[in-house]
């Protein structure tokens, strides 16, 4: 089952919302796709939009701790989006939830992108 | 007394056997009435320990994986098999964060994971033999739920 990945350009930020069961078998194409669209629109800032994400395990939550170090190390931003009430207890369980900027709905957390890219 | 339902499968050692692992399970245990959250955490159990098998256990070589499923009472029994390079450190493994291949992008999270989910988590594991996890789930759905079937 691949994951389905939608990126959407807004002004110098990207949004990509993900489709689909994140585990290891779907990982290596989700962190290609998010690195080849990070590179080619050299966006500063990264709404990750999890809300059509059905499933995922520790691979998951690999990956995206992978991008956040990536767009922290550019220096960009990184923040999320819509996670369904399991997404967000493997967070939580990890403790990503106090490293990573996450937000309940994508208006939010847009408006939040823009105030930290001033 | 009721005979013992089991179920037992062997797969390839291939990352599109993930969901396949993780659906079968959950299909199997379906009649114990689990609620979703039970199910997803499951599958998620599953999931952690059938991608350990591949990438830690057999890393890019090939092998198998055996699974097996048992429903005792209202709890479930699952065994997951490899016969890849084993652990030595069964302990450091545990610690959450630690992961043996960081340069994979690992969270380091699948075994804190696996043992916030079950009721029962053990380890066995022989260097260059394989690993057995086991891992128990009691369903805890309200008996109310079950009064009905015909």
């Amino acid at each position: 089952m691949k994951v389905q990945i939608e990126t959407l350009n807004r002004g110098s930020m990207m949004i990509a919302t993900l489709h689909g069961e994140l585990d290891h078998h779907a990982a290596d194409n989700v962190r290609g796709t998010l690195d080849r669209e990070i590179e080619a629109t050299r966006t500063k800032c990264l709404l990750l939009d999890l809300r059509g994400v059905t499933f995922m395990d520790s691979s998951g939550l690999g990956v995206i701790l992978g991008r956040y170090k990536k767009m922290q190390a550019l220096p960009g931003e990184m923040v999320i989006t819509s996670l369904s009430k399991s997404v967000e207890r493997l967070f939580e369980m990890s403790g990503l939830h106090k490293i990573m900027n996450i937000y309940k709905d994508r208006e939010t957390a847009i408006q939040a992108l823009k105030e930290v890219a001033k | 007394m009721k005979a013992t339902n089991s179920m037992s499968m062997t797969f390839s050692a291939l990352s599109e056997n993930e969901a396949f692992a993780r659906v079968a399970v959950a299909a199997f245990v379906a009649q114990l009435n689990p609620t979703m959250e039970e199910l997803t955490e499951i599958k998620t159990v599953v999931s952690e320990a059938v991608t350990n098998s591949i990438i830690h256990g057999y890393g890019e070589k090939y092998g198998d994986i055996y699974l097996h499923c048992k429903i005792v009472g209202d709890s479930i029994e699952l065994v997951v098999e490899d016969h890849g390079v084993g652990i030595g450190d069964v302990e450091m493994v545990r610690q959450p964060l630690y992961t043996s291949r960081p340069e994979l992008e690992r969270s380091g999270m699948g075994f804190t994971i696996m043992e916030s989910f079950v009721d029962e988590f053990d380890i066995e594991s022989v260097v260059d033999r394989g690993t057995m996890l086991r891992l128990v789930k009691r369903i805890r759905t309200p008996q109310s739920a079950t009064h009905h079937e015909v």
